[in-house]
């Protein structure tokens, strides 16, 4: 295989294995923002439990971010030698805000967070978890600013030629605030939230299903359904702005997202589909006009479709990009009816009885994370074939002194430690899950209460 | 070209790389070493007490690796990727000690089994041990000069370049450094036995290091001249490794009196002067190139745009501050010996 093909492989494998556990953190990290001070509000014993069980489980979440998250940031220099050249100027800078600003932050008030419950002021404590909190929403704000740069280029001027060619910074907050950065940092935090609200969900639906730690279970998953509920309603809005910033900016990634060949047409919105990109066309579940309506408001307005583009300028995956993005929405539906229904239940004081919903919660975990998962590959993809839209090509960018053997050395040692991490995390979750909420001794001290509360919820139960 | 108090702009971020790069020696140095000296401990208790030493501040003091890295990259990006693509094999397996040492400390203490602890304990050390050594080898691979072309693609051949009598020297001086600079900063945080343990210990590592630094500065001095050109050309540069040398002596006078607070002093100001020679002896290069001085990359060549490293020194201006800040915070709260508790690894 070549060098590059494999420089691809190991960067989206890496920073897809990274992608799995920020979300979670930033969404945790939400929620025991709420749960600390809810705590610090209403004094109620249960909330700090809440506080304290899943700050256990972010610890997990958090760590293995951290040390898949530096793989990247080396990787760009490792791997990616001639486009660090190219882009260092401009969104280096957007790398070392996020160093200083962010993860210092994060990392700084961290050991606080885990370690500080008995050595601090609860309000300091809490002080601390927000300073986490907010560590880790600023750090999905420079990265995606710095990879919003390289769909959407803006603020620079190109100075040298080839192998010495490079973007430089002419405006700091033009390259900030670029055409595509706003939309898209808000789509990522919001699926943040999700990935970090569904865990929970999960997890205390199980229990609510199971029986066990039936209060607290019950004050958490409320929290939870709400915060859900109102970020995959906002997911929707944020998804679709986004769209709109594609169809203007990137027009070839918008026209690879639906499928859409002709140069300029009515483009149609396919709910299911599957592109044969030698025919050129789509077979599937259509809404005729569909696209052209949600662009312009009209079904017969022309949008410019892959034709319009030179063969080497366009993605060449289509029919993946395709299937990634309808994925995506599909997951974002999902989410929304699953929310909204139990919010409804919720309301009418129904859903604790309904196994069936419960269930689907439990395991609803995994929609946000493909979601997640699949969204980056979508725009990833769709960007090619280049590195920085319009400007670098993909095939241009990576390191030319690296050898395949070395990437194919480093991408198999990560492929093993990463799967040995994943093993680890989901063993150490699962036994996490399993010990429930309460901390052993917190159980021995207060076993009377505890037993009481528990019966006494299950038998006024609605 | 821009300058601020006289000095130009990428000079400025050269002071700032380094800065960078002397306070992650300094911070992660305590607890890479710490790690080093990990499976010298033989007791379940001693062995927790010890993790728990670097417990809440290891993963801040890594902190300082990504910002230095984000910070290179930034205001050098032509080195950054030359650099790390050039030394492609010792960056990856830096970072998957860094993923094991960081899981180890993470997952010891989640099961109670023997076989598990053991297993981590045993990551967590090598991985220690590994990290302290390769950032050692990388440094001496800088020292000496890589084999860069015009076009700043590198030239060397072969999987295991990089492992070069030199730089195995470096690495095994850097590691030396960081047992002493971690045992002392244990010391500062045990009682007891630990503590007696650990008096011992010290000893022993000084005399590693005494021997591993000693070899390195001769090979240096006899066979790559051109790091002790700056020196001859200004003499009054002198003071520099004057300094050195009275800082690491002061390390083993002052352990021996007891008085580690200021003996961890000492050994973090050697860790920090012995950069700032390695700064003076390349500056203005920042990498030498061994087949043709005119391919050497240095701090005008490499620098980002003069805009660009204004608006990050305004950065570094406005971070420094609070990162200081939230960086004393957390280790006043965890000042002092240390306690195990429930939240404890
Ligand atoms: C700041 C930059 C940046 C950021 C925040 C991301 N990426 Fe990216 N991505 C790149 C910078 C980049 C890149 C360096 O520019 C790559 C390498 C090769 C390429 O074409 O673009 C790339 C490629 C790339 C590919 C391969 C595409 C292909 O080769 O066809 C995938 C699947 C992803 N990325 C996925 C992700 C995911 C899941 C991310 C979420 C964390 C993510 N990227 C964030
Ligand atoms: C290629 C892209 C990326 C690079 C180079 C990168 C780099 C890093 C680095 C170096 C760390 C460790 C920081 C530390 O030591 O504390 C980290 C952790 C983290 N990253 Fe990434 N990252 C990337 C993608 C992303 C994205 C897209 C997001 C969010 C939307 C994100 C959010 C975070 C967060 C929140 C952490 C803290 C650890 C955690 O919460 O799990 N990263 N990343
Ligand atoms: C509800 C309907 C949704 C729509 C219409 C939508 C739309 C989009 C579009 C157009 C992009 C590409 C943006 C670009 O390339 O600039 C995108 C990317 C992405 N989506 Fe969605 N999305 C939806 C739901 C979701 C959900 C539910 C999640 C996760 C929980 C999600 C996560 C992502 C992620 C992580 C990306 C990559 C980052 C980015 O480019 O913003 N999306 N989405």
């Amino acid at each position: 295989m070549d060098t590059e093909i494999l420089a691809r492989i190991q960067f989206a494998f890496t920073v897809s294995f990274h992608y799995i556990y920020p979300p979670l953190s930033i969404g945790l990290g939400l929620l025991l923002v709420v749960f600390e001070s809810l705590y610090l509000k209403t004094k109620n014993e249960e909330y700090h439990q809440l506080a304290k069980f899943w700050t256990k489980i972010f610890a997990l979440t958090f760590g293995i971010g951290v040390v898949t998250g530096i793989v990247m940031e080396f990787e760009f220099g490792t791997n990616w030698a001639v486009y660090s050249r190219y882009v260092g100027d401009v969104f280096g800078s957007a790398l070392a805000a996020e160093g200083i600003f962010a993860f210092a932050l994060e990392s700084g008030f961290l050991g606080v967070l885990l370690f500080g419950w008995n050595r601090v002021k609860p309000w300091v404590h809490l002080v601390s978890t927000i300073g986490v909190f907010l560590g880790s929403m600023f750090s999905a704000i420079w990265i995606v600013v710095a990879n919003s740069w390289q769909q959407t280029p803006a603020g620079y001027h190109i100075v040298g030629k080839g192998m010495h060619a490079r973007a430089e910074i002419t405006d700091f907050w033009a390259m900030v605030f670029n055409p595509s950065s706003v939309d898209r940092l808000l789509h990522v935090w919001l699926g943040a939230f999700l990935a970090g609200s569904f865990l929970v969900l999960s997890v205390h639906a199980y229990y609510l299903v199971k029986g066990k730690f039936v209060t607290i279970s019950k004050r958490a998953f409320k929290i939870a359904l709400i915060v859900a509920t109102v970020f995959s309603l906002g997911q929707l809005f944020t998804g679709h702005h986004s769209a709109e910033g594609v169809a203007k900016n990137q027009p070839a990634k918008l026209a690879a997202l639906e499928g859409h060949f002709d140069a300029k047409a009515p483009a149609d919105m396919y709910l299911l589909g599957w592109v044969n990109k030698e025919k050129q066309e789509v077979t599937g579940l259509k809404v005729p006009g569909g696209l052209s309506w949600l662009l312009h408001y009209d079904t017969k307005a022309p949008v410019v479709g892959l034709n319009a583009f030179p063969e080497k300028d366009r993605p060449s995956q289509v029919n993946a990009i395709f299937q990634f993005y309808h994925l995506m929405v599909a997951i974002g539906m999902t989410l929304i009816g699953l929310t909204v229904l139990g919010s409804f239940l919720l309301w009418r004081g129904k859903l604790y009885n309904n196994k069936w919903v419960l269930w689907a919660f439990v395991f609803a975990v995994f929609l946000p994370q493909i979601a997640n998962q699949v969204g980056w590959f979508a725009a990833e993809m769709g960007r090619q074939p280049w590195v920085v839209y319009g400007l670098l090509r993909t095939s241009d960018a990576f390191s030319q002194a690296v050898s395949d053997n070395q990437i194919l050395f480093s991408l198999i040692l990560f492929l093993m430690v990463y799967a040995l991490l994943f093993f680890l995390f989901i063993y150490l979750l699962t036994k996490k899950i399993k010990h429930g909420p309460y901390d052993k001794s917190t159980t021995e001290q207060r076993p009377f209460t505890q037993g009481m509360s528990d019966v006494f919820t299950n038998n006024k139960d609605q | 070209m821009e300058t601020f108090l006289g000095i130009d702009y990428p000079t400025w971020w050269f002071l700032v790389v380094g800065g960078l790069f002397s306070g992650y020696a300094i911070l992660d140095g305590f607890d890479f070493g710490a790690g080093a000296w990990h499976l010298f401990f033989k007791k379940e208790q001693s062995r927790r007490i010890a993790l728990n030493a670097i417990g809440p501040v290891w993963d801040g003091n890594e902190v300082w690796l990504v910002i230095g890295g984000g910070a290179l990259f930034a205001g050098f990006p032509v080195l950054y990727a030359t650099l790390f693509s050039a030394m492609y094999t010792p960056f990856m397996l830096f970072l998957v000690f860094i993923i094991f040492r960081a899981i180890a400390i993470e997952f010891r203490s989640k099961e109670e089994g023997k076989l598990w602890r053991k297993t981590w304990d045993i990551c967590y050390s090598v991985s220690s041990i590994m990290l302290a050594f390769l950032l050692g080898v990388v440094l001496g691979n800088v020292l000496q000069g890589i084999a860069i072309d015009e076009k700043y693609q590198y030239q060397g051949a072969g999987f295991f370049e990089f492992l070069n009598p030199y730089a195995l020297m470096t690495g095994c001086t850097t590691l030396a450094l960081f047992m002493v600079h971690g045992a002392i900063y244990l010391l500062l945080k045990t009682e007891g036995r630990l503590y007696a343990k650990l008096t011992i210990l010290l000893k022993r590592a000084i005399i590693f290091f005494m021997v591993t630094f000693g070899i390195t500065s001769l090979y240096t001095l006899l066979y790559i001249p051109h790091l002790s050109d700056d020196f001859k050309s200004s003499p009054g540069l002198f003071i520099v490794p004057v300094l050195t040398f009275l800082s690491i002596a002061n390390v083993p006078r002052l352990a021996s009196k007891k008085n580690y607070g200021y003996a961890f002093f000492f050994s973090s100001l050697t860790i920090g002067l012995l950069l700032v020679l390695v700064a003076i002896e390349l500056y203005p290069t920042l990498l030498i190139s061994t087949l043709n001085p005119q391919y050497n990359i240095d701090v005008y060549k490499a620098a980002s745009s003069t805009k660009s490293m204004g608006i990050m020194l305004t950065f570094v201006a406005i971070g420094t501050p609070l990162v200081l800040g939230y960086t004393i915070f957390v280790y006043k709260t965890f000042k002092g010996k240390v306690k195990l508790d429930e939240h404890s690894y």
